[in-house]
Parts: structure tokens; C-alpha cells; sequence
């Protein structure tokens, strides 16, 4: 048998299944047969179901939200004083202007950066595969680890946001109260998650081979 | 039918054979890059348990005491971790206390026990039917525990708060950076192919 050219070795053109849990290959079962894996009795897909139609349907929902995200106060201070209004920019423009430049940086980069980042970063990768592309594979896969990655620490200002209501909240001088926009950046992270974890990088590989 | 010599990268489904690695290496995609398997040490099982039972241990002071302490002008006031999720439901955010009690507490609450229990029934020996649900349940869970940003956050209310009020970090902030440490280390260490394939060796 001669070696396969490299782009066929993978597991989609043997006609094996690799379990998405336990990683365990395994040859897929004929046409209309349930397959599971033989290991851990997970449901095998060669490629993540509706991927693409799943990581758009997130993205977009994301995108809607990420508006309210950052017109709606994520927080409120009242005080004798009257009531303050506290947007995410607004938060990260109080840190700066009191002096703490590295914090300010920081929640910036975690509430600012990261979210608007990985929304476009998405959206290339959605679009590139969609449009089957066989542009620079690895450095999207790249993008995509990364963005895999660093999602999570948008929540920054969700538990900033937990402990200044927990500790300012039943105080004569001051109260702070959580305003609709912290519930709307909540779910612009958790969308993206799911969009991320929606995506299948396998698809980025797919073209490969396919022109040449 | 399985090949179980045979391993698909999970970032470009390229097929590698599998071979022994030397004490700490990694096998890496020649595709993509991606990590497809690393060398786990012989005691890793146990080295797993032991980090895993100290964080349980940790998790609970974290959440017994409280995290951050505030005084304005001789009246203070202290928060724990599930004081201030009840704080965020009682102030009608029910949604975002929702979030904040899955991602810090009953996530890595799950993940630490799911990871006690299954190393525990491979050492033991004692299997039971629930241990392969139990490996799924942890896999799946992961990604959604955020204690280290949760450490950090605090730090930020931490530095929000010195403008304006006497802040004394209390013992829960401690036992949270510790048991961030704790946790990574766990994952570090914790070898899931092998677990899996332990698993089914007892089968």
C-alpha cells in the first residue's frame, strides 16, 4: 500500500471517528447506525453537529447583547449624595483617573479587549471556513486556542461588580445595587463561550488537499 | 472496533500513531501544533488524589470565612462568597447571582469531588457504574469553573474599595488564591487518556 498524501490521514477520510470525550479512534459504523463510542459510550460525530449554524446563532446573540452590555449601568451607587451611575467604561475611567493605572489597564484589557477581540476573531474564523478558504490553517487554529482560552476573563467585572454590592449594601453612608447591564455582560460571555466551544477547528482543515 | 494505537488530533483530525514519550515530553499535531498527549508520571493517579483532596479541604475554609472586610467610619461589615451571591438574588439580579454561584462554587465544588470519586474507585479498584458518567460530567464541567478570575476580581473590588473605605482582606481571600494554585495544579497534573483508558482495562 503506498502512503497516503498527508492531507487524506486524517481520521474524517479513514473513515474513523474520533470520540469528542474520551478521544479513543474508532471506525464509523455503517450509514444509519448510531454510533458510540466503544469506551465511553459518547455519540461520535465526525465534526461538531450544525457547527457553523450553532457558532453564528451564539456569535450574533452575543453581538446584540454586547450593545445593553455597554450602554446599561452595570452597577449603581447611591448615596447621600444622589445616584451614580456605573457603566463598564465608566468603572475602568474611575480606576484610571484615581491613580490605578495597572488595575485600569487590566479591566480594561478583560472587559474591553477580550469580548470585542474574540467577537471578531470568531467571525473570521466562521466566515474563513465558510467561504472555504485554505488561507494560513495554522495560524487560525492558532487564533482560535487563543481565543479558547482567554474568554473566561471577561468575568472580571461580573465578580467586581458581586463583591462591591455584598460589601456596599446595607450601609448608612452608601448602597450599590447591580444595574441590568452586568446581566447583559454576563450572558455576552457566556454566549461566547458557547459560541467558541460551538466551533469546530477540524473545519478550518477540511479544504486542505481539496485544490491541490 | 477500535485502534487504539491511533490517535486524531482534536484541532485538524490528523491521525498519529502513538508512541512512548521520555519523562516530560509532549506530543505535539505536525500539522496544527496542537497537544495531542503528554508523558504523565507513574504516581500521577495518586499525586491527583492528594491535590485534589487538599483543594476540597481549602474550598470549604474559602467559602466558611469571609472574603473581603469593610469599615466606613466605625461601622464594618464582611462578606463571604455565598453571602454576597445571596446579596446579588436578593437584589433582584437573579441571573448574574446564578452565573456567579455555578462559575465559583458549584463548579469547582463538582469538578473536585467528580476528580476525588473517580481517582478514588481507580485506586480502589471499585469501579461502579456512575464512574464513566462521573469522567463525562468533569470533562464538560471544566471550562466553566472561574476561580482565578474570581481571585482577581476581588483584588480589583479590593483596590476599588481602599478610595473609599477600610479594607481588610480576610481569610477567604487567602484560601481562594490558594486553592486557584491547588486547582491548576490538579488539572496539570490530572491525566484524563489515562484515566479513560484505565477505566476500561477494568472492564
Amino acid at each position: 500500500m503506498r502512503p497516503a498524501p498527508s492531507a487524506s490521514r486524517t481520521a474524517a477520510r479513514q473513515g474513523l471517528l474520533a470520540c469528542e470525550v474520551c478521544a479513543l479512534v474508532s471506525r464509523a459504523p455503517p450509514p444509519g447506525c448510531d454510533a458510540r463510542c466503544p469506551r465511553c459510550a459518547a455519540a461520535l460525530h465526525s465534526r461538531k453537529p450544525a457547527s457553523l449554524a450553532r457558532t453564528w446563532a451564539f456569535l450574533i446573540a452575543a453581538m446584540l447583547l454586547y450593545v445593553p452590555a455597554n450602554i446599561l449601568p452595570i452597577m449603581d451607587t447611591s448615596s447621600l449624595f444622589g445616584t451614580e451611575r456605573n457603566t463598564i467604561l465608566s468603572g475602568i475611567a474611575f480606576l484610571w483617573t484615581s491613580g490605578s493605572w495597572v488595575l485600569a489597564a487590566l479591566v480594561f484589557f478583560a472587559s474591553i479587549v477580550v469580548p470585542l477581540a474574540k467577537m471578531l476573531a470568531l467571525t473570521l474564523l466562521a466566515t474563513s471556513v465558510q467561504m472555504r478558504t485554505a488561507w494560513q490553517p495554522r495560524t487560525r487554529t492558532r487564533l482560535y486556542r487563543v481565543i479558547e482560552f482567554s474568554g473566561r476573563w471577561s468575568m472580571l467585572d461580573i465578580y467586581v461588580v458581586t463583591m462591591l454590592v455584598a460589601l456596599v449594601q446595607i450601609n448608612t453612608l452608601a448602597s450599590i445595587h447591580a444595574g441590568p447591564g452586568a446581566a447583559a455582560f454576563g450572558a455576552v460571555v457566556v454566549l461566547t463561550m458557547f459560541a467558541a466551544a460551538s466551533f469546530d477547528p477540524r473545519l478550518i482543515w477540511d479544504t486542505q488537499g481539496e485544490q491541490a | 472496533m477500535s485502534a487504539p494505537s491511533l490517535i486524531a488530533c482534536r484541532e485538524c483530525d490528523l491521525l498519529h500513531r502513538q508512541a512512548p514519550l521520555p519523562p516530560g515530553g509532549e506530543a505535539r499535531c505536525t500539522r496544527c501544533g496542537a497537544r495531542l498527549y503528554r508523558w504523565t508520571r507513574p504516581d500521577a493517579n495518586d499525586r491527583t488524589l492528594a491535590l485534589a483532596l487538599t483543594a476540597c479541604i481549602l474550598f470549604i475554609v474559602a467559602n466558611a470565612f469571609p472574603i473581603l472586610g469593610l469599615e466606613v467610619q466605625g461601622v464594618s461589615d464582611s462578606t463571604t462568597l455565598l453571602h454576597a451571591v445571596q446579596s446579588l438574588w436578593n437584589d433582584g439580579a437573579y441571573a448574574v447571582a446564578a452565573l456567579v454561584f455555578f462559575t465559583t462554587v458549584f463548579v469547582p465544588a463538582a469538578e473536585l469531588l467528580g476528580m476525588v470519586w473517580v481517582l478514588l474507585a481507580l485506586r480502589l479498584d471499585a469501579r461502579g457504574q456512575a464512574t464513566v458518567p462521573m469522567l463525562h460530567f468533569i470533562e464538560s464541567v471544566k471550562p466553566w469553573g472561574m476561580v482565578e478570575v474570581f481571585v482577581l476580581g476581588v483584588l480589583v473590588s479590593l483596590v476599588k474599595l481602599t478610595h473609599v473605605a477600610t479594607v481588610e482582606p480576610g481569610v477567604a481571600l487567602f484560601s481562594f488564591a490558594a486553592l486557584m494554585a491547588l486547582i491548576a495544579a490538579t488539572a496539570a497534573e490530572f491525566d484524563a487518556d489515562a484515566a479513560w483508558a484505565q477505566l476500561e482495562a477494568g472492564r
